[in-house]
């Protein structure tokens, strides 16, 4: 059974140590990519002509393998949790936008043209009314970027051991130890599940104003 | 006052959404801007507070060119009513109506009393106040809409269409319910329907647009149905125009006949000497209150069996209600007679149609007819 926890010295991390590297890892590109995301979705918003092509965008980067990534990154960044963490920022990108794009879309007609006569500027309207109501679209879009995420970041092993949980993969390889791929592959599942429910509780708190399943009308 | 003044707007594409309009909106009044759709009544109404800019022409408020002042604290002076409310789903009843105070920069706690002022005032009972918006039927939406753009006590109120989704009992009572708020109030309300019955029912003035936004009629509703400019105002009136006027005709010059009136308790004699002036008698109970309408020789043989009555039809209330409910009543009466009753229901006389046929003879022999009568 210690067999599992026992993480070989090259790693230079006890068990929970990865468990926090994977965790800055996978969530830190997930905000930066919100924060990109938020003004990028209103641009969007805002000049319909530009969505398709910000979209566009975003697929096509989604589609560039994060290898060739690494590649260019390496020779700005080196072999670092930067070089990982950027290319997890921009694929979650092709979640978010449109999840925010939607989700500010969804604000019915009616209540922005209530929210306009009422006297709303535009950007305490878009904090104020937009924002809020997207809420639910937005963290539903985030729950696919962190779920992804905290699985992609795996990968970072292959530029030295920068992949957290990841490399115990070439551990369990190179020591003939695969239990340790079994720690890093249940781990790993049971961080995003973990994530996903954390986020359904902040939607919960963050919506009380949502129809819920057996409320009393 | 609201003086629109030869105001076009036209759209890059060449669509002329409002043609050379000049209204002017009497203060203190609901007008009423009426037409099929495509005639430029909502593009109209924003204009008024700037969410649509004219092309041509300009709008005065009180003298004042309405683009003189800053374009948010024209909206705020100005209450807002749209169809489906437009209630912001994610802010509480109370929060909902209290979004302009706090625009205006009132304190939490004073814009929160306020709201709660003006949950009763249009009907709402306060234990909604810490709800949602789709905790609450269409109808309670649309009234907390009213409230919200009461809240900072603004001299106008915009209305677009806005009991036009809700079912025609609902509607009725919301109707019903602004007359009320507006007897207290006394606010300068422009109100946007395609529902011509709405407009005469709540309009002090209607105007009348037609498709390509031009005016077609701007005058009470009384003279609209009575005198309809061109065809097609008239065709828009529809086509019992002539019972809709007798709406704005009072009940009151109505003679009552009290004598075919008995009380089921009354003796044989009574009941055998009321039916000169009506074919039947209008049969009460010890109360007065309607029971039904009887043969006078069935009455006077004794028994009085009340399943055997004849419906008496929906009476009316003389002064109350207006010359068209006491027809209504006759017409829908077996007998041909409408049965008028007082405030609590008790049968204080009956009319014929032939009566009432005359009653609107000398109104419109009279000519105008009364503006202020009941609705």
């Amino acid at each position: 059974m210690s067999g599992f926890f026992d993480i070989p010295s090259d790693l230079q991390h006890s068990y929970l140590g990865l468990i926090g590297l994977h965790l800055r890892e996978a969530l830190l590109p997930v905000l930066a990519g919100l924060l990109v995301s938020l003004p990028l979705a209103q641009l969007c918003v805002r000049f319909r002509w530009l969505y398709a092509p910000v979209l566009g965008l975003t697929i096509v980067l989604y589609a560039i393998p994060s290898l060739a990534f690494f590649v260019v990154l390496i020779d700005y960044t080196g072999q670092t949790e930067t070089t990982v963490m950027i290319p997890l920022a921009v694929y979650s990108l092709v979640v978010l936008v449109p999840a925010i794009v939607d989700g500010v879309r969804s604000v019915p007609p009616e209540t922005l043209a209530a929210a306009t006569a009422m006297g709303f500027g535009p950007v305490r309207r878009y904090l104020q009314v937009q924002l809020p109501i997207a809420v639910p679209a937005i963290i539903a879009g985030l729950r696919v970027a962190t779920v992804s995420s905290i699985s992609l970041v795996s990968v970072g092993m292959l530029i030295g051991n920068q992949g957290a949980l990841g490399n115990l993969l070439n551990d369990a390889n190179i020591y003939h130890r695969p239990e340790l791929a079994v720690t890093s592959v249940l781990t790993i599942a049971a961080l995003a599940i973990l994530a996903d429910v954390a986020l359904i509780l902040v939607r919960l708190l963050l919506t009380p104003w949502m129809p819920r399943k057996g409320a009393v009308r | 006052m609201i003086r629109i003044d030869a105001v076009t707007k036209r759209y890059p594409d060449g669509t002329v959404a409002v043609d050379g309009l000049s209204l002017e909106i009497p203060d203190r009044a609901i007008t009423v801007l009426v037409g099929p759709s495509g005639c430029g009544k909502t593009t109209t109404l924003r204009m008024i507070n700037r969410m649509v800019e004219p092309s041509e022409g300009s709008i005065l408020l009180d003298g004042q060119d309405i683009r003189q002042q800053p374009v948010n604290t024209l909206r705020r002076s100005m209450g807002y009513v749209i169809q489906n409310a437009g209630l912001f789903q994610h802010r509480t009843i109370l929060d909902n109506i209290a979004t302009v105070p706090r625009l205006l920069g009132w304190s939490k706690q004073k814009a929160r009393a306020r709201a709660a002022e003006l949950m009763e005032r249009v009907g709402l009972d306060t234990s909604l106040a810490k709800r949602y918006p789709y905790q609450l039927s269409g109808g309670q939406q649309q009234r907390v809409g009213v409230a919200r753009a009461l809240a900072a006590d603004p001299p106008v109120l915009l209305m677009d269409e806005p009991f036009s989704a809700v079912d025609p009992v609902v509607r009725k009572g919301l109707q019903d319910e602004l007359l009320r708020i507006q007897d207290e109030l006394g606010k300068t309300i422009v109100f946007v329907t395609h529902d011509i019955d709405e407009a005469v029912k709540l309009g002090t003035m209607v105007a009348v647009l037609r498709t390509g936004g031009r005016l077609a009629q701007f005058a009470p509703p009384a003279e609209l149905l009575s005198v309809p400019a061109d065809p097609f105002v008239e065709d828009f009136l529809g086509a019992d125009r002539g019972i809709r006027r007798l709406s704005f005709f009072p009940s009151t010059e109505l003679e009552l006949h009290t004598a075919p009136v008995v009380a089921i308790d009354a003796g044989t004699e009574k009941l055998a000497s009321g039916g000169e002036a009506a074919p039947c008698l209008l049969v009460t109970d010890t109360d007065g209150k309607p029971l039904g309408w009887g043969a006078p020789d069935d009455l006077a043989a004794g028994a009085i069996d009340r399943d055997r009555l004849l419906p008496f039809g929906r009476p009316f209330v003389p002064g109350k209600d207006s010359l068209r409910t006491a027809l209504d009543g006759a017409v829908l009466s077996p007998t041909g007679w409408a049965v008028a009753v007082d405030e609590e229901g008790r049968a204080v006389g009956v009319v014929s149609q032939q009566m009432i046929g005359e009653a609107i003879r000398a109104a419109h022999a009279e000519g105008r007819p009364d503006a202020k009568a009941a609705r």
